[in-house]
């Protein structure tokens, strides 16, 4: 396992933060990672910009059209990367859909994220039957291949656990990412079903903005993922986004630590 | 061997919450299509509603004027709703009916597909509702009102490109946030498995048909089969039956939109890469760095920047080959075969007439080309009097 991913699992918690690389600027983007580092976050989840990502709600949506508006490529973002690295120790994560990494070439791309610091891979429309496309690339580089879950997965959990690496995706909700008014307690049984058969850390992502939000999901998770409510900040703010942020993230970790 | 590959290409690309959808999905269908009554009932709702078997007629005036192979025309724009789309669309909603799903959701580009589940979900009592990207809307104004008169709740999808690839992510979007009382009717030969094979299974009684009366006809097998290709359904509903009699030509006719020397056409093997997108691995039209192309056609059903994967495989394995047809050429062939032998046919046809226009004249008389007239024209009539500059508005 990455030292570095399990690591951010041992300061309570674990609070981590998504934002869509290049929304509004690569400039912007790099500010965020250094602010968010020093501001609570255990590890720090960098969306790849694509044009249809079909596992996101609107917010994420525009913040990818934004991105690729503003010029954003995976070549940029690697050399975003690269610069970051060397001032921060903090983990990072790509979130991105396969399609740019398989179009960039498997090897080149995941030999890059080793090149750069990136510690592992989130890949929304990779579940474990297509695992092996980037499984063997994953692990020659050292790359942590982060796995889903969803409150569908149901007898799926075991054997998607048992093969997890660096940390476990738990989705709490059907549907698209985006901020949500309720949830209910199925991310708990999940998280349940997981803990009885791996010890991967689980974190729960999808619809969480607020800090009650972050208390409940804290309360039997290991950590908490937190997108939408971040991308609209950066939305309403543009460059100016980083205090905000920053406020934003410390509050949340300090919220999931409340429990 | 993984479930649901043509060769290298196809798979199930898709996130984890719709995983157990499509395994159920699959269940099911690999259960009820060896179900001697499911079977009986959807030979009923071919022949008593859609209308099948679709006739095979002899272009005769067409064969005459181009004086060359002699052209048959594979008549699916006379089945029930005016496209092959319903073979499909009956199939998918008899099945989402035994596995007890209340609603079913579609995506459409012309709107043909829309306007098929629409049409079925009225007959069987299903809940429909249809995302189609706000360009196509209203391109196709007359079957959005279609769809509704028919029951179904028409979204219009205003992200991206506006057109098909974005009704389909907003169609998946929406199977995502609900999954158990609702059936996603893909409407071609593409996504994950298992759709790229059941929709060919459904639509593979247009090449079995082609076939008898070929026979009955002409005494042999024809020579080449020419059909448009959007995702791709119409074409594998025709070449399926034939792909194993090496000796009989298989062509699909991609739109090449403003001509493939510019950005905007929707030629995904021509132009395209091999990507993996929309649950399945393909070739798809996009950039060096994976983001999905916006491709353009005037035909709202062949807008789309990837191939179903079957395609995909008889494509590198050479067993079929793929041409590009411009607009202009397609418009061409609209009115061709109108005034040839009085059929409109859909602009998505148009493209496989249009290349048959090209294909006949190099070939002896002895040579019979059949081309699966996919869709009726009424809606792009329209459309294309707009495109010739005339006014004129529905
Ligand atoms: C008449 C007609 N033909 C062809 C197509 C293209 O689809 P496919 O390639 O799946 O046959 C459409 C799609 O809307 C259509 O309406």
């Amino acid at each position: 396992m990455n030292d570095r991913i399990a690591s951010s699992f041992n300061q309570g918690k674990a609070f981590i933060p998504f934002i869509t690389c290049g929304d509004p600027d690569l400039a912007t983007t790099k500010a965020l990672i250094r602010a968010m580092a020093t501001h609570g976050a255990d590890l720090i989840e960098l969306g790849i910009p694509f044009s249809d990502p079909i596992a996101e709600g609107p917010i994420i949506q525009e913040a990818d059209v934004r991105a690729l508006a503003s010029g954003t490529t995976t070549d940029k973002l690697f050399d975003m990367v690269r610069e970051v690295r060397a001032e921060t120790s903090i983990p990072l994560v790509f979130m991105t859909y396969i399609n740019p990494i398989f179009t960039y070439g498997k090897e080149r791309f995941l030999s890059s994220c080793k090149e750069v610091g990136i510690d592992g891979i989130i890949v929304p429309d990779m579940p474990f039957e297509e695992q092996d496309e980037l499984e063997g690339t994953c692990r020659s580089y050292g790359i942590s291949l982060i796995s889903m879950i969803a409150p569908t997965s149901k007898q799926r959990i075991e054997k998607v656990a048992s093969r997890s690496e660096g940390f476990l995706y738990c989705v709490s909700s059907l549907g698209v990412t985006g901020t949500r008014e309720t949830i209910d307690d199925t991310a708990k049984e999940m998280v349940q079903a997981v803990k009885s058969v791996s010890c991967t850390p689980c974190a729960i992502g999808f619809g969480i903005s607020n800090e009650n939000q972050a208390e409940h999901f804290a309360a039997f998770a290991d950590g908490i993922i937190v997108g939408s409510a971040i991308v609209r900040l950066i939305a309403k703010y543009g460059r100016q986004c980083v205090e905000p942020v920053a406020l934003f993230v410390e509050s949340m970790k300090a919220a999931a630590n409340r429990t | 061997m993984k479930v649901g590959r043509f060769g290298q290409f196809g798979g199930q690309y898709i996130p984890e919450t719709l995983m157990h959808a499509v395994i159920e999905l699959e269940e099911a269908y690999n259960h009820f299509k060896e179900d001697p009554s499911f079977r009986t009932e959807l030979k009923e709702l071919y022949a008593e509603y859609a209308g099948r078997p679709s006739l095979l007629t002899y272009a005769e005036k067409m064969t005459e004027d181009l004086g060359g192979a002699k052209i048959y025309l594979k008549r699916e724009d006379l089945n029930h709703t005016g496209s092959h789309k319903i073979n499909n669309v009956l199939g998918q909603c008899l099945l989402a009916k035994k596995m007890g799903k209340k609603r079913v959701i579609a995506e459409t580009g012309a709107g043909q597909h829309g306007v098929a589940t629409a049409t079925v979900a009225a007959l069987m009592g299903l809940e429909c509702e249809v995302f189609m990207g706000k360009v196509d809307c209203d391109r196709q104004a007359l079957n959005v009102y279609r769809m509704r008169l028919l029951g179904a709740r028409v979204h219009p999808v205003t992200s991206g490109t506006m057109t098909l690839k974005d009704a389909v992510n907003e169609t998946m979007r929406e199977w995502t946030a609900r999954i158990d009382d609702t059936h996603y009717v893909l409407g071609s030969v593409m996504g994950p498995h298992p759709f790229p094979t059941m929709v060919r299974d459904f639509q593979k009684i247009i090449g079995e048909e082609v076939r008898a009366q070929i026979l009955k006809k002409e005494g042999r097998l024809p020579d080449y089969l020419l059909a448009c290709v959007g995702g791709g359904s119409n074409a594998m509903g025709l070449f399926y039956d034939f792909i194993d009699d090496t000796g009989v030509k298989l062509i699909g006719c991609e739109a090449a939109g403003k001509g493939l020397d510019t950005e905007q056409h929707a030629a995904t093997l021509a132009k395209g890469t091999e990507g993996i997108f929309h649950g399945m691995k393909s070739y798809f039209c996009q950039d060096l760095f994976g983001q999905i192309a916006e491709v353009y056609s005037i035909s709202a059903g062949l807008d789309y920047p990837g191939i179903g994967p079957e395609h995909a495989n008889l494509y590198a394995s050479k067993r079929a080959t793929y041409v590009a047809i411009t607009d202009d050429e397609a418009v061409d062939a609209f009115a061709y075969l109108s005034r040839q032998e009085g059929i409109i046919p859909a602009i998505e046809s148009a493209h496989a007439i249009a290349y048959a226009q090209k294909l006949a004249p190099t070939l002896s008389k002895d040579k019979i080309i059949v081309i699966n007239l996919s869709g009726r024209g009424d809606k792009d009539v329209a459309a294309i009097a707009r495109y010739k500059g005339e006014n004129l508005y529905e």
